[in-house]
């Protein structure tokens, strides 16, 4: 099993707020890794320092690309990481295009292959093969997708028009369209009900198992996280306090302090029980 | 009747000018939620780009007008884009991140510099060139009028009618205006999804600026003067033409542009020609106070 993403001592400081601590942690290919922790842990930062949104304090982010060779993507621009390095990650708070149809937000995703084969729009002006061949072939995958997620009679809808469930599925799609090396989700199953985050399971085990993408998941829903994971890291005030199978993580003395309280709080509370 | 018609005539020339102009507004608002107050003088100085040209053609004795006239269009949107790339890449983006008033005074900033280069170099008089396009055809011979539409306002219509086909399958169909809508609708996440979001904002000014210049161009053909002033009332006019038709809409840009040609035109044939720019901007009152949105344009939906 070789390591895709290592991080390697990262820091991230906004001004006086130490928001990840010196944390390292290895992502393996074709794996699913989960990150959880309390509210404000730094699970979010990871992600925007991943994705070049924050540029680190200090650390390295090395990810070693199956075709391009090592990469280091605390040096990249934003749109670099998608395109050069292949690593796309969904939203919180979902970030669709609204006013976008589903097929469009799909085809955006997929837009550097096109924007290529378009010569700036001059080889589509024209209608030239090379053009109309790589459009054909960003359908055809936007199409695989809508039918993997069941979202083929939604095609044409705005995107921001249809239900959250359902918007959470097409985020998910459309980071797929970027063909991910790494995908990376950010508390997918949040607002879904028991029955969709049964299938988000099952799409997850789908992406890993068959597709071989690795995946890097935040997540507070318990029966997702500790359900699909191949592995957890723990994250508590920016630092990672365990790391494990589902297994062991749940039974470490650390987790369970991180997210039941103290020990001051047990006492207290054994002392008002007597 | 007849004389009404005429009045159409110019109004809707007038209006193809305002609303190529009005496009580069709204475009701009559209991808970066403000507005570029250098724009009418980005319009004045493709003006002078395009005066320069006719004179540099006509002292070397160019005497196909067709040929002439693909030469200063080709001349023209080349510098007028390289000069709304540089107001994007003085004024605008330096402040991307600061607050909202920053750039607009920035814009503002590089308005006045435009003007004053201009009117430095090229003199505060007024700049005439001898007329390109004479000539039209009479549409209608009334006892008492003849309507005429001239070659230079048929022109007008034209290429704007053209241009603006172009532009909307641009935007709906090509990777640009697709890349474009996403950096409009949410720019972070469109640059997470690999568009390069600093290009495509660059790439939009340099289209302002073009459709600027085919305007430029058409008015100096037009009216055969130019000056160094030029771009502010024209600019403030496409402005509210944008406001009018709702900012941010392209198909609302070009009618209002289209509108505020027609209003102006008819307001000064039937009303009071001196106070042909009360009307408008009496428009740009009325719409701010009853339909903030514009006539196309979607109200904005603030979510929590």
């Amino acid at each position: 099993m070789s390591t895709l993403l290592s991080v390697r001592n990262l820091t991230m400081r906004f001004g006086g707020l130490t928001a990840i601590d010196d944390l390292s942690l290895e992502v393996p290919a074709g794996r699913i890794t989960g990150i959880i922790g309390p509210n404000g842990a730094g699970k979010t930062t990871l992600f925007n320092c991943l994705t070049g949104f924050y540029k680190p304090t200090s650390g390295t982010l090395r990810l070693a690309h199956p075709h391009h060779g090592e990469m280091r993507l605390e040096a990249l621009a934003s749109h670099k990481v998608v395109r050069d390095a292949q690593v796309v990650r969904t939203f919180q708070n979902i970030r669709l295009f609204p006013k976008m149809t589903v097929l469009e937000n799909l085809i955006v995703a997929q837009h550097n292959v096109l924007q290529r084969a378009s010569r700036f729009s001059i080889a589509g002006l024209f209608g030239l093969a090379a053009y109309r061949e790589a459009e054909a072939a960003a359908l055809d995958r936007a199409a695989t997708w809508l039918e993997r997620l069941g979202l083929v009679d939604l095609a044409d809808h705005a995107a921001g028009d249809l239900p959250y469930g359902i918007q959470r599925r097409i985020e998910i799609a459309r980071a797929l369209c970027v063909d991910p090396v790494l995908l990376c989700l950010d508390e997918p199953a949040a607002g879904l009900n028991p029955r969709e985050s049964a299938e988000l399971n099952e799409l997850l085990l789908y992406l890993c198992r068959e597709r071989g993408v690795a995946i890097l998941l935040i997540e507070h829903d318990m029966s997702v996280v500790m359900n699909v994971s191949d592995h957890i890291g723990v994250i508590n005030y920016g630092r990672k306090i365990a790391e494990g199978t589902p297994e062991a993580v749940r039974n470490d003395p650390q987790v369970i302090k991180a997210y039941l309280g103290e020990d001051e709080d047990e006492a207290q509370a054994g002392g008002a029980a007597a | 009747m007849a004389y009404a018609l005429q009045q159409l005539i110019n109004g809707l020339t007038l209006g193809s000018m305002y609303g190529l102009i009005a496009i580069g507004y709204t475009m701009v608002y559209g991808i970066i939620g403000m507005i570029n107050f250098a724009h009418g003088d980005i319009f004045m100085v493709s003006a002078f780009i395009a005066v320069t040209c006719f004179t540099l053609l006509a002292a070397a004795d160019v005497s196909s007008i067709p040929l002439a006239l693909m030469f200063v269009l080709m001349v023209t949107i080349f510098f007028t884009s390289a000069y709304g790339w540089a107001v994007e890449r003085v004024a605008y983006r330096p402040l991307r991140g600061s607050t909202r008033l920053a750039p607009l005074i920035s814009a503002i900033g590089m308005s006045i510099f435009l003007q004053n280069t201009v009117q430095l170099t090229q003199g505060a008089r007024v700049k005439p060139i001898p007329p390109v396009i004479e000539g039209g055809i009479e549409l209608w011979a009334a006892p008492d009028f003849t309507v005429q539409i001239g070659w230079s306002q048929l022109l007008i219509i034209v290429t704007t009618v053209v241009l603006m086909t172009a532009f909307t399958w641009m935007i709906t169909r090509t990777p640009f205006g697709r890349q474009q809508r996403a950096c409009e609708q949410d720019r972070t996440m469109a640059a997470l999804l690999g568009v390069n979001v600093d290009r495509t904002i660059s790439l939009t000014f340099m289209l302002g600026a073009s459709l600027a210049a085919v305007a430029g161009v058409m008015v100096s053909v037009y009216y055969g003067v130019v000056d160094f002033f030029i771009g502010f009332l024209a600019g403030i006019k496409a402005f509210t033409a944008a406001v009018l038709g709702g900012i941010g809409s392209l198909p609302g840009a070009m009618l209002g542009g289209l509108l505020i040609g027609l209003i102006e035109s008819f307001w000064a044939a039937y009303l009071w020609a001196e106070y042909k720019d009360v009307a408008t901007f009496g428009i740009l009152c009325l719409v701010l106070m009853l339909r903030p949105s514009g006539l196309l344009g979607r109200p904005e939906v603030e979510k929590v």
